[in-house]
């Protein structure tokens, strides 16, 4: 592993593209730990923003005025703020509310800068998942919701077995498009601090001025692990994917 | 291409400039001449260089610059300077003289004439909550020490000390997250945080650490006259100052933390 390593020194001193990355040992570690993270980041806020999806366009059918107006009010107020204003009014506005005492006597949040940007980047992703889901509802036809009530269905048992499984094979092109634009947005995470890799990335290229290699490395992993997420969608939607039924 | 045809515009661009400047040595004739002694200093830099309640730019440097005059029996005139302009107000010749909390790199010897010695130094330390009682630097292995993205010391203290740098875009937020508890400490130039140890809002914080990665500040005239009269004579002040104590005299004077750096000139040139 070392030669492999030792190659991209070699490829520096002889044509200039510093990749530190590969042969500086503190680098490497700091840009693979940034990778992770950011792998986890996108993973936690994929599944959340889903989960939140489901739940909200659940939700939006509720029989209660209250329950409606609110998950409503929840969905315009985060659609239409910017992400990345969220994310601060999160972590340092209300995370200044949100202090306890530790061990050592010293006031820490209660919630860590991941944490926030989990929480945050899932509600902003969940938000447009849950009028994603409201499409794919709304286009099952009446008459089989019907049929399931007849049948003696209760509302949410019908929600889970029959409307659901139709929304969500309605639904995945467009929730595709959200997802594939959340895994982009979970770089604003490095404006507070969490160290997933646009930040590596940043700290590596002030400390050894290789901004242009940096670029580009960022480029290739983003389109690689995007590009990973459209295939498995892909695969998902064909594999679901009922022979004969077309909505209309 | 690119890299010819920029190293051609400064060259150029040098050229004008010293076709423009006035023939050497001039500097201290002129100030004889005339009896004012023209010194660009910072103005926004507590305790350096600042306004006082009625205006007048007060400070550690426009001290040195009063001293200055006074050697050469001269009226001083301090001229507000900023970093991106106070390299131009010399070569333009708009001041005789430059004392204006500048950091001495290789660049810049090539661009104005840095006088040697230093007149003084600062590195990085750390503001530290007081709870945390740090002594040394290897305590903060594995705390979260805050900093401001793109410095250039953060992979030093990352890598030497194994400290666990959370970089924020801006000072404003590293103190915004400082003071929320987010790190223990706040990784930064040392001469930054005087004057906020100075604030009550910061009375829970102290700066326990000895300062690292010392740079020397320059005080710096026209580059043609380094190696003249000019230059000699302020490198003679210099050197004076560091051996009478001067230096380390208005540090305490301003309420400075006594720099290391200061107290090793005085012992050498004792």
């Amino acid at each position: 592993m070392d030669a492999v390593w030792e190659w991209f020194r070699v490829l520096h001193a002889t044509t200039g593209i510093k990749l530190t990355i590969f042969y500086d040992a503190f680098d490497r570690a700091r840009f693979f730990n940034g990778f992770l993270t950011s792998l986890r980041l996108m993973a936690l806020c994929l599944l959340c923003s889903v989960v939140i999806g489901i739940i909200g366009a659940w939700l939006q059918g509720a029989r209660s005025r209250f329950v409606r107006a609110t998950t409503q009010a929840y969905i315009q107020f985060v659609r239409n703020t910017p992400p990345l204003v969220q994310l601060y009014f999160f972590y340092f506005a209300l995370g200044a509310y949100l202090r306890h005492t530790n061990a050592a006597g010293l006031e820490v949040p209660i919630v860590s800068n991941f944490v926030w940007a989990v929480i945050c980047l899932s509600l902003y992703a969940g938000a447009f998942n849950v009028e994603i889901f409201r499409a794919g509802i709304e286009a099952v036809p009446r008459e089989t919701l019907e049929a399931a009530e007849a049948l003696g269905y209760s509302r949410l048992k019908a929600y889970l077995h029959v409307v659901l499984p139709l929304a969500l094979r309605i639904s995945l092109p467009a929730l595709n498009n959200n997802l594939v634009n959340l895994v982009k947005t979970t770089t604003i995470a490095y404006a507070i601090a969490v160290p997933e890799m646009l930040y590596v990335a940043n700290q590596i290229w002030s400390d050894e001025l290789n901004v242009a290699e940096m670029m580009n490395v960022l480029l290739v992993v983003y389109v690689s692990l995007v590009g990973i997420l459209v295939y498995a969608m892909g695969r998902w939607e064909r594999s679901m994917r009922i022979p004969g039924y077309t909505p209309t | 291409m690119l890299q010819r045809l920029i190293t051609t515009g400064v060259g150029l661009l040098t050229g004008i400039l010293v076709a423009a400047a006035p023939a050497a040595g001039q500097t201290l004739d002129k100030i004889k001449q005339r009896g004012v002694l023209v010194v660009g200093s910072k103005a926004d830099y507590k305790p350096f260089g600042f306004r006082d309640p009625a205006g007048n730019i007060v400070g550690f440097e426009p001290d040195l610059a009063r001293d200055v005059a006074e050697r050469l029996s001269a009226r001083l005139e301090l001229e507000p300077a900023v970093s991106s302009n106070r390299m131009q107000f010399l070569q333009q010749g708009k001041i005789d003289l430059m004392i204006a909390t500048m950091n001495v790199t290789p660049e810049r010897r090539q661009t104005v004439g840095i006088v040697d010695p230093s007149y003084y130094a600062s590195g990085v330390n750390v503001l530290a909550i007081r709870k945390a009682a740090f002594k040394k630097w290897e305590e903060l292995k594995e705390q979260k020490i805050c900093a401001i993205q793109g410095a250039w010391y953060n992979k030093t203290v990352a890598e030497k000390y194994g400290a666990e740098i959370v970089a924020f875009k801006g000072q404003t937020e590293a103190e915004a997250a400082l003071l929320q508890g987010n790190c223990v400490g706040w990784l930064y130039d040392d001469t930054a945080f005087i004057e906020r140890l100075g604030d009550p809002k910061w009375a829970s914080f102290e700066m326990p650490l000895e300062t690292i990665l010392v740079e020397p500040w320059g005080i710096a005239v026209k580059i043609e006259e380094r190696d003249g009269a000019w230059g000699q004579f302020i490198s003679k002040t210099i050197t004076d100052w560091h051996r009478s104590g001067k230096l380390i005299e208005l540090e305490a004077k301003w309420k400075i933390p006594p720099s290391a750096f200061l107290k090793k000139m005085h012992d050498e040139t004792k």
